[in-house]
């Protein structure tokens, strides 16, 4: 069944599809209409789950944590000061191993108060143990939470994943989505029966005081969790594409088989430059786009194979690690060889500025150039 | 006619559980009042009891990963975050078709009245189906003795050193709770611990929020010898410092009367961290236990049985 929905909506919808057990969240704009929508479906009984109306977006998080360590499949879903609010979680639900899905919408961090699309608060996430996941568009962002419970659920995975919409141009933009029907998403998605959980029959103690003799070995594990993950990633996203049409991976080339100029990024601003470079084929310059989905597990492997036949990339942050350069940049050089092509940085769009298809089209033009600079700010102001 | 008749004085009855649930390996200092809190809730509770329990010294009395000496499944669960975790398990059971687990925030005072008193106060507005018991050893003890909002006017902590000891009252997290129009709130003291166990099983039979505050001495805080526990305990309540009391849908009943209460004096000097006190701070607080005691009678007088009908 195809719909006309926001990125909000098909978040909700998704969860809905997931036969989530337990909703946990906060509202903040602009993520507000998922908790809305969510709590118009529970309250209509069109979603047999619990929907625990929190005081904040850290008693938000806990809730889901205790819920899923039950035995729950849980979903919430936030934005910016309410992820940063939930950081203490973050990191307890990566260490604890629960495969929890977070909606988040990118939206940039106060002060000054903004409410627009910036993805600085899923960034300052990077070292929980968490998945990330960044959409370009509302399908991507249902077929990613969908997605994201089967991958982070599986055996040898179990670890939860943050899924990032940006703010407005999709939280509140309207496109046709697929929701596909029940019957193959249960068939795709099958209960959640984890192995392990608060079991009065099999009384155990999770989280326990941790000794230097085991800590380190736990923590290895969630490293080698997520390299199970990037297989699983791979693996689930192929067979998606087999039952539902669409296909994904850790990362997405867009007319890269040729290019002599890639533009790395991620997000909304991913469409945006498959249009510029659209437009410069036109014009006789071979340009592609490499769409970062997961940031973690970082697709190290997909970056080297397709910028290694380029001449020049670039890499389009909507972000900034202050003090160094864009975050996507620095992961982005840290796995590229020394001869690898010349990297350009580049800062856009921060706090919900516009990137247009011309901002796009002067970056690809300025690879071209031959004078790399790890930070490149697009349109600053005088 | 039997010899307790004839005596006046009755048999010797063990009415506690007999059932040990917590195994003895665990980590507590000697004496600790919140280890034999828990023993005597898990006896009430059974074990069919699943426990949230934040970053307190139940956090290391448990034992260290792969030990667990509970008996019944622990979840460590973040510093403020006791209520809002066992929130989120009771949803999870009640979604799974257990209703028959007693969910249990079991938290300290400074991760009930301080750090945690967010949460606890959105799990009670919500009326979250969960036994919240914090064991309230009056300072943040795990962490080696410093003030918390449970803390008493006049105690010394490592953070009120003695010079400048801890002024200002206790805060009644009591009222707090009963101001949520929780279904039952309780008050009651490991010296007690028949009265402990019957206020547990009756809150296990309640749905909805359920709060307990349980008064736990902490010899290694308060600087008694280990063996005075028990003693301490009782006497805060024989002096009125620490009545116990319950609050059933907003119905006042106290559960024991001191007819002539012991003088805080006797209390305040069994414990090194009162012992900088001067005759005028015993006094101070001796006047300020006795207006709070007048208060809870009348509390009593207004909203017990009585008065409702």
């Amino acid at each position: 069944m195809k719909k006309v929905l926001t990125g909000n909506f098909a978040a909700a919808y998704a969860a809905v599809a997931a036969r989530v057990q337990v909703i946990s969240a906060y509202p903040i704009t602009p993520q507000t209409t998922i908790v809305e929508i969510l709590s118009e479906l529970v309250a209509r009984g069109e979603l047999a789950a619990d929907f625990i109306k929190v005081e904040s977006e850290h008693s938000a998080l806990a809730a889901c944590i205790g819920a899923q360590a039950a035995g729950a499949r849980t979903f919430t879903a936030t934005s910016a000061q309410g992820l940063a609010l939930m950081h203490e979680l973050i990191h307890w639900t990566g260490r604890a191993r629960l495969p929890i899905v977070l909606a988040n919408v990118n939206r940039a961090m106060a002060p000054g108060w903004s409410i627009w699309a910036d993805a600085t608060d899923a960034v300052s996430e990077r070292d929980t143990g968490w998945m990330q996941i960044y959409c370009e568009d509302n399908q991507e962002v249902f077929d990613s939470i969908l997605m994201a419970y089967r991958i982070g659920e599986r055996e040898g995975v179990l670890l939860p994943t943050l899924v990032n919409l940006d703010a407005f141009f999709l939280s509140h933009t309207s496109q046709v989505v697929d929701l596909y029907d029940a019957e193959r998403i249960d068939a795709f998605l099958p209960p959640y029966r984890p192995a392990v959980k608060l079991d009065v029959a099999d009384p155990r103690s999770f989280g326990a005081l941790t000794s230097p003799d085991y800590y380190y070995e736990f923590s290895f594990k969630i490293q080698k969790a997520h390299e199970a993950a990037a297989q699983a990633i791979t693996e689930t996203g192929k067979e998606f594409g087999t039952l539902f049409g669409r296909s994904y991976g850790l990362t997405e080339a867009y007319r890269c088989e040729d290019a002599e100029v890639v533009l790395v990024t991620y997000g909304t601003i991913a469409g945006t430059a498959k249009v510029a470079a659209d437009r410069l084929r036109n014009r006789g310059v071979r340009a592609g786009v490499l769409k970062i989905r997961y940031f973690r597990p970082f697709p190290a492997e997909d970056v080297v194979r397709i910028l290694g036949r380029v001449k020049a990339a670039g890499v389009v942050d909507r972000a900034v690690s202050y003090g160094q350069a864009g975050p996507f940049y620095t992961e982005t050089r840290s796995v590229l060889p020394g001869a690898g092509p010349a990297l350009t940085g580049f800062i856009a769009g921060l706090g919900g500025r516009d990137v247009s298809v011309a901002d796009l089209e002067s970056m690809f033009l300025q690879l071209r150039e031959g004078k790399p600079s790890p930070l490149v700010w697009i349109g600053v102001k005088p | 006619m039997n010899a307790a008749e004839t005596t006046g004085k009755r048999p010797f009855r063990l009415t506690l559980p007999e059932e040990e649930i917590l195994s003895p390996g665990h980590l507590a200092c000697q004496g600790c009042g919140a280890a034999m809190a828990m023993r005597y809730a898990l006896k009430a509770l059974g074990r069919n009891t699943i426990l949230s329990i934040p970053a307190c010294c139940w956090a290391v009395i448990d034992g260290p990963f792969p030990y667990s000496a509970a008996g019944v499944p622990v979840f460590h669960c973040a510093f403020e975050t006791a209520a809002s975790t066992a929130a989120g398990i009771t949803h999870a059971l009640s979604r799974l078709g257990r209703e028959d687990v007693t969910t249990v925030a079991w938290a300290g005072d400074g991760g009930t009245f301080d750090i945690g008193l967010q949460a606890l106060s959105g799990a009670a507005e919500r009326n979250d189906n969960i036994i919240y018991v914090v064991y309230d050893n009056e300072a943040y003890m795990n962490t080696g003795i410093q003030r918390s909002s449970a803390t008493p006017h006049g105690a010394w902590t490592t953070t009120t050193p003695t010079l400048q000891f801890k002024k200002g009252p206790k805060k009644n997290i009591m009222e707090i709770m009963v101001a949520h129009s929780i279904p039952y709130a309780a008050t009651a003291n490991i010296a007690y611990p028949e009265d402990l166990v019957k206020k547990l099983r009756k809150a296990q039979s309640i749905r909805g929020m359920r709060f307990l505050h349980v008064y736990a001495p902490c010899p290694t805080g308060w600087k008694h010898a280990p063996g005075l526990t028990v003693k301490i305990a009782r006497m805060a309540t024989e002096c009125n410092v620490f009545p116990i009391y319950e609050v059933e849908e907003g119905v006042y009943t106290l559960n024991r009367r001191n007819p002539t209460p012991v003088p805080v004096a006797e209390y305040l000097k069994m414990q090194g961290r009162f012992h900088h006190l001067r005759e005028e701070d015993v006094q101070f607080i001796q006047s300020r236990v006795d207006r709070d005691w007048q208060r809870l009678i009348k509390l009593e007088q207004a909203f017990g049985k009585a008065a409702g009908t």
